[in-house]
């Protein structure tokens, strides 16, 4: 776990009071140790794309829980899609080829 | 202190046009060249970190990455935090949208594209859950059943969960890791297809006096020398309860006795149980016996291995 302090050491451009905000919005989780908060790396990762997504994109409070959320539901679909895919990989030769031709274009004519 | 950027150290702004950058550069590689400034270290020093500067925003490629915040001053990489990976990875559930079911079977995947769903356009513009018919899966419990319930059959009920479960028919004379089939008894299908079923290996718990073979239940039963002998009738356990058997006058150890209709309870033809005896002597160093013995054996020589066979 990552202290708060610790966080804004490495993230430069972040001041304590936002990423408190960011953390009331529940943008991103963070776990109540006594006075801190305690961060994941999976969380100090999505820090900094808040904080690309407010300061380099330019995007104000409104638009983050909107572009948050649709990123939220592509990562799902792609955690989802790799476990169909691993699920695909552990199947004999002969399935896996008649995915492979179901999934190819069809052939004109 | 923040080190200087290598705009702040050529004295340039961020928007500087590669000739803005490149005047700069000559101008400052001119007033601290060593060579022009011998003995003094801090010029030294200044026109090291000025050719570095250079050096990164000449190449529009290095000045691109840089601006990007992929690369450093000093040209090494930036540590990312990219989140692709996290998101991907094992932790990355703990941002799954809220009220969305948890995608971690296949099936809820396929119900959750199987309705309503007409994205797709090709192959005839199905949706993609009406195109999907896929049978349920099977599902696979295990059941342990005792010796007799399996040699007599019998009724088990499975439960699943405190709500759900199923009544088994476990078929008299179903063999150890047998497996039952309940059809449509599985997971329910996707797109109309049909119910999955669900298997049941039946497990038949040793038993410490019966034993299977075949259709018949043998068991060894313990008798005194006098009950051999001088034949009795005695108590026997079977599998449907206990029974009266009759030891004949003068039965050896090892006899095999039948008891018909008492071993495997088939419909169509019960199988028997076989009652294998073992004489006990029980008192083997009681005198009169000794002495009875000792008298006996001299008149009457026998060789009991006599049909043992040879090593």
């Amino acid at each position: 776990m990552i202290a708060l302090d610790e966080v804004l050491n490495r993230l430069h451009g972040l001041d304590r009071s936002e990423l408190g905000r960011w953390v009331e919005n529940r943008w991103v989780l963070a776990e109540q140790h006594g006075e801190t908060l305690l961060f994941r790396e999976v969380d100090v990762a999505r820090i900094e794309l808040i904080l690309e997504i407010r300061h380099d994109f330019a995007l104000d409070d409104e638009a983050v829980p909107l572009v948050l959320g649709l990123l939220d539901q592509v990562y799902q679909l792609r955690r989802q899609l790799r476990r169909l895919c691993d699920a695909l990989a552990s199947q004999p030769e002969e399935l896996r080829e008649a995915v492979s031709q179901a999934l190819s274009p069809p052939s004109s004519g | 202190m923040a080190a200087q950027t290598p705009y702040e150290i050529l004295g340039v702004k961020p928007t500087a046009t590669a000739d803005e950058i490149r005047k700069a550069y000559r101008k400052l590689a001119k007033q601290l060249h060593p060579d022009l400034n011998p003995g003094k270290p801090e010029a030294e020093a200044r026109f090291k970190s000025v050719s570095a500067a250079y050096d990164l925003l000449s190449d529009p490629e290095k000045r691109g990455r840089y601006d990007r915040g992929e690369i450093d001053e000093s040209g090494a990489e930036r540590p990312r935090y990219s989140y692709r990976p996290h998101a991907e990875g094992a932790e990355g559930w703990r941002y799954q949208p809220e009220g969305q079911m948890d995608l971690n079977d296949l099936e809820d995947l396929f119900a959750a594209f199987g309705s309503g769903d007409r994205g797709g356009r090709g192959r005839g513009g199905a949706g993609f859950g009406e195109r999907l018919r896929m049978r349920g899966q099977d599902r696979h419990f295990t059941l342990t059943v005792d010796f007799a319930e399996a040699a007599k059959g019998d009724k088990k009920r499975l439960s699943l969960s405190p709500d759900e479960w199923l009544d088994v028919t476990i078929p008299a004379g179903i063999e150890d890791r047998q497996v039952l089939r309940l059809r449509g008894k599985g997971s329910p299908g996707i797109g109309g297809g049909e119910t999955g079923d669900a298997l049941i290996e039946v497990h038949i718990a040793p038993h410490p006096l019966f034993r299977r073979d075949g259709n018949n239940i043998r068991i060894e039963l313990p008798v005194s020398l006098a009950e051999a002998v001088l034949g009795a009738r005695v108590a026997v356990p079977t599998v449907t309860g206990p029974v009266t058997m009759t030891i004949p006058k003068g039965s050896d150890s090892g006899a095999v006795l039948r008891l018909r209709g008492k071993g495997i309870q088939r419909a169509t033809r019960p199988g028997d149980q076989l009652v294998t005896l073992k004489v006990i002597i029980g008192h083997p160093k009681d005198p009169e016996l000794t002495e009875f013995l000792e008298k006996w054996a001299s008149s009457h020589p026998f060789d009991a291995r006599r049909e043992m066979p040879q090593p």
